[in-house]
C-alpha cells in the first residue's frame, strides 16, 4: 500500500481538464477518453457538479486509477492518477 | 483558480484549530479523518507506529453506493405498487410522463376527458429533491444549454412516451405488474438509448450551462407550489378550469397527501442516488458501469415482490390496463422517448430532479414534455388500450427525424 500521490504531483504534469457546465455523460464521456488515450499518469479534472463527481470517481476506479477529490469554490477537482 | 497542492508535510503545519479530526479507525494502519475547515478539504491520514503515510483527499457520498441505491429502488418500487391500491391507476404507481400528461389536462392544455388530474407527485419529485438539494448543498442554479432544443426534445419524448403509453418508470412497474407489451417498449428504450449513444461517442452534445442566479433556478420548483396552490384550492371558473376527470385513469388517484409525501420520498432518494432509468442503461452500454442499473433492479423487484404479494400480477399481452398491443408502435414510441432522453442527458424522473436541483435546462425539458402532452391529445397522438391514435405513428416518424437530426447537427470534436 504506498501513496504516491504527492510524489507523482512533482514529477509529473498533470492533464487538465475543464468539465464544468456539461451535462450527464459529458464528464464522464471525456474523461474516459483521455484515460484510454493516456493509458497512466495524472488528469485533473474540474466539474462543477456532485453528480458529474461521484460518476467520474466511479468511473475512473472501475477502471483502476486512483482518485483524489477537492472543492474549489463552486466546483470540484478531481485528481485522478495512474501507474505505468 | 488558486490551488496548492496538499503535500505531506504541510499536515505538520495545519494548527488544532484549522481542521476538525471526523473518523477514527484502526485497521492494519491507524487511518483518521480530516476535515480542512478553510478550504472544505477532507484528508486521511494513514500511520502505523511512528511512521505517518501519504494522505489521500476525498470526499463521500454515502448515497452513491450500489447499496444505498439498491434499497432507494426498492423503496420506490414498493411504493409505487402501494400507491395503486390507493387509488392511482393500475400498474401506474407513478409515471412522469402520464402524470406530467394528467397536469396538462387539468390546466386545459388538452381536453382529453380521462386524464385530467393535477398530479401531487410530480410537484412532490422536484420539490423532494429541492429539499434534498438545499439540505446536502447540492443545490447549483445554472442553464443556459441550448434550452429550445431541450425544449423539442422534451415535446418529443412526450410523444413517444404517450404513444407507448408510460416512461421507463412505468416501463418498469407494468412489466411488474405482468404486462408483455412493457417487454417491447422496453427493448425500444434500449434501441432509442443505443442510437442516442452513437451520437454521444461521435461528440455530441448541446454545449455548456452557466451558473446562474438562485431565483432562476428556484422557478420551476415555484410553478410547481403554484400548482399545488391551484390543486388544494380548486378553483371552478367558467371556462371549464379547473379540469378534473370524472372517470378514467385521470379519476383514480390516492389522496392528495399520500401522494404528495410519496413524490417527496421519491425526489429526496432520487436526487441523493443520481437515479436515472435512461442513465442506468446507457451506462451499461458506454462504460459498462452497473450502479444506475441496480437501482432500477431494485425498483422493478420491489414492485414486483409488492404486486405478487397483493395480487396484482397478472401476466399477458391482451387486456392489460392502460396499455395496448399494436407492438411495433410500442417498440418505435420507447424508441423516440429514448433517443431524446440521451440527447438530454436524462430520463424524465431525472429531469425533475434536475431541476430540483436548480437546473434550468431540465426545468425546459420538463415544460417542453407537458405541452407535448397537450399536443398529443388534440392531434390524436397519444394512444389508448385500443391502439395508436391517428397521428401517432406520423408524429413518432416526425419525432424520430427531428431528434435524428439534432443528434447529426449537433456534435464537436472532444
Amino acid at each position: 500500500m504506498s501513496y504516491n500521490i504527492s510524489t507523482m504531483r512533482e514529477n509529473t504534469i498533470a492533464e487538465q481538464i475543464d468539465a464544468r457546465g456539461l451535462s450527464c455523460p459529458q464528464p464522464v464521456v471525456i474523461t474516459k477518453k483521455k484515460m484510454d488515450e493516456l493509458g497512466s499518469g495524472i488528469i485533473e479534472i474540474t466539474v462543477d457538479t456532485a453528480t458529474s463527481r461521484d460518476n467520474i470517481e466511479r468511473m475512473a476506479q472501475n477502471q483502476g486509477w486512483r482518485v483524489a477529490i477537492r472543492e474549489s469554490g463552486d466546483s470540484y477537482i478531481l485528481t485522478i492518477s495512474k501507474e505505468q | 483558480m488558486p490551488e496548492t497542492p496538499l503535500l505531506l508535510s504541510n499536515i505538520a503545519y495545519v494548527s488544532p484549530a484549522d481542521h476538525v479530526l471526523i473518523k477514527s479507525i484502526k485497521h492494519n494502519y491507524d487511518i483518521k479523518i480530516y476535515y480542512l475547515k478553510k478550504t472544505g478539504i477532507y484528508f486521511r491520514v494513514l500511520s502505523k507506529g511512528s511512521d505517518t503515510f501519504g494522505e489521500e483527499l476525498f470526499m463521500k457520498n454515502i448515497f452513491a453506493t450500489k447499496k444505498a441505491i439498491f434499497i432507494s429502488g426498492l423503496i420506490i418500487g414498493i411504493g409505487a405498487a402501494l400507491m395503486q391500491r390507493f387509488g392511482n391507476p393500475p400498474n401506474m404507481g407513478i409515471c412522469v410522463a402520464c402524470f406530467e400528461r394528467d397536469i396538462a389536462g387539468a390546466l386545459g392544455l388538452h381536453r382529453a376527458a380521462a386524464v385530467q388530474y393535477l398530479r401531487p407527485e410530480i410537484i412532490g419529485l422536484v420539490l423532494g429533491a429541492l429539499l434534498a438539494a438545499l439540505l446536502f448543498k447540492e443545490f447549483k442554479p445554472r442553464l443556459g444549454s441550448a434550452p429550445i432544443v431541450r425544449f423539442v426534445l422534451g415535446f418529443f419524448s412526450m410523444v413517444g412516451a404517450l404513444v407507448f403509453l408510460g416512461c421507463p418508470w412505468r416501463t418498469l412497474l407494468r412489466l411488474a405488474g405482468g404486462d408483455g407489451n412493457a417487454l417491447i417498449g422496453l427493448a425500444g428504450l434500449v434501441a432509442g438509448i443505443w442510437t442516442g449513444i452513437l451520437f454521444i461517442k461521435s461528440g455530441y452534445n448541446l454545449g455548456r450551462n452557466q451558473r446562474t442566479y438562485a431565483a432562476a433556478g428556484l422557478v420551476l420548483p415555484a410553478i410547481m407550489i403554484g400548482l399545488l396552490v391551484l390543486l388544494i384550492a380548486r378553483p371552478a371558473l367558467d371556462t371549464g378550469a379547473l379540469f378534473f376527470s370524472e372517470k378514467g385513469p385521470g379519476a383514480m388517484h390516492a389522496p392528495l397527501i399520500v401522494s404528495l409525501i410519496f413524490g417527496v420520498v421519491v425526489g429526496v432518494l432520487a436526487q441523493r442516488t443520481r437515479f436515472c432509468t435512461m442513465g442506468a442503461i446507457r451506462d451499461i452500454i458506454l462504460v459498462r458501469d452497473y450502479y444506475l442499473a441496480t437501482g432500477i433492479a431494485g425498483l422493478f423487484l420491489g414492485a414486483l415482490a409488492t404486486n405478487v404479494i397483493l395480487n396484482q400480477f397478472t401476466p399477458g399481452f391482451a387486456g392489460q390496463p392502460v396499455s395496448h398491443t399494436d407492438h411495433p408502435w410500442n417498440f418505435l414510441g420507447m424508441a423516440l422517448s429514448g433517443l431524446a432522453y440521451a440527447l438530454a442527458g436524462g430520463c424524465p424522473g431525472r429531469q425533475l430532479f434536475l431541476s430540483g436541483e436548480g437546473d434550468g435546462d431540465a426545468a425546459v425539458f420538463v415544460i417542453g414534455m407537458i405541452v407535448g402532452a397537450g399536443f398529443a391529445h388534440n392531434f390524436a397522438i397519444a394512444s389508448s388500450p385500443q391502439g395508436v391514435g391517428v397521428w401517432g405513428p406520423l408524429f413518432v416518424g416526425i419525432g424520430l427525424v427531428v431528434c435524428l437530426s439534432i443528434g447529426f447537427s449537433m456534435r464537436q470534436r472532444i
